[in-house]
């Protein structure tokens, strides 16, 4: 360990505004991007369910239609 | 030569290939990831003259190779998609394009923030600086030149050119330091032969590169996953996977 105590670590040798604000963003980031991108992977299987769903349904009606 | 790369050219494949590798990408980037941040926020000596705030070079560094790193990538599937006509390629660049964004936006931030105290400027108008900005617009005009088109074979054609063309920011950005007079400091560890960092600083950069790089890998397989829903969703196979995943939720 280069730092002596916790508190002189979290201070960064009077750099922590800087230190931790980078580290803070780039890994909020990263992080915020693989939450967006799983979001979108499980709404876009929903997405097709949905739509496979409309399909049957939009042929099931064209079926009666035609018995009627 | 080539032949086993071929199966992967189905979407099918490529999406199995996706799963099969996601977990070991995520797994071995967040152990890298919190090893190479925690030796080099604690463990690693300090900077002679620029003190602790050298520390943003653990981040700052692997995000600006890598910005390079997964624009050549991108390129390279950009390429291949057009010689082979590989849907599979256009959709792996355009999976890739918003990974590098962000690796990008990083440098750009974590770069401001350690230009603050050491040069006295969030941002300054200089060869590198300006260099890696236009590659960011690079990321953002392939992501939005393939959103325009409808047809999203002709985009990833069109968004591939452009991707294609981008590539010659790339040396501009790795030689800025030396053909321009900068501000930027010059290459730490390009010089593999004679690295100017000591090898107790450099371990954990290391092992953060690679940690990033794995990472881009990790998002790049969940983004492809879902271009390839998304383009072949009235595939049968695609389908039955919905299906599946409904059933498991």
């Amino acid at each position: 360990m280069q730092f002596e105590s916790f508190s002189s670590f979290l201070a960064m040798g009077g750099y922590a505004f800087y230190v931790w604000m980078s580290f803070g963003v780039t890994f909020g980031a990263m992080l915020l991007f693989v939450i967006v991108s799983y979001r979108q992977h499980r709404s876009l299987l929903k997405h097709v369910i949905k739509e496979q769903e409309r399909q049957i349904r939009i042929q099931n009606a064209r079926k009666k239609s035609r018995t009627l | 030569m080539w032949k086993w790369l071929h199966p992967y050219a189905k979407t099918e494949n490529a999406y199995q290939l996706c799963l099969t590798l996601q977990p070991w990408l995520w797994a071995g980037a967040i152990l890298c990831l919190i090893t190479g941040s925690v030796w080099g926020l604690a463990f690693a000596p300090q900077d002679y003259q620029q003190g602790d705030s050298f520390r943003i070079i653990y981040i700052h560094v692997p995000s600006a190779i890598l910005s390079m790193g997964t624009y050549m990538a991108m390129a390279v599937a950009a390429l291949v998609g057009m010689v082979w006509q590989w849907r599979t390629a256009y959709m792996s660049m355009i999976a890739m394009a918003p990974v590098g964004a962000l690796m990008t936006f990083i440098a750009l931030f974590t770069g401001a923030a350690w230009g603050k105290p050491m040069w006295g400027a969030w941002w300054v108008w200089d060869a590198r600086l300006t260099s890696e900005l236009i590659l960011l617009f690079l990321y953002m005009g392939v992501i939005a030149l393939y959103g325009a088109f409808e047809d999203k074979q002709q985009a990833g054609k069109a968004a591939g050119v452009m991707a294609l063309v981008g590539v010659v920011n790339v040396p501009i950005i790795h030689y800025s330091v030396e053909w321009w007079n900068t501000l930027h400091q010059g290459a730490t560890i390009s010089k593999f032969d004679n690295p100017s960092i000591a090898p107790e600083m450099l371990w954990p950069l290391l092992i953060n590169l690679f940690g990033f790089a794995l990472f881009i890998g990790a998002l790049t397989t969940v983004r492809l996953r879902s271009e390839i829903v998304c383009r072949e969703q009235h595939r049968p196979w695609v389908q039955k996977l919905a299906k599946s995943y409904e059933e498991k939720h």
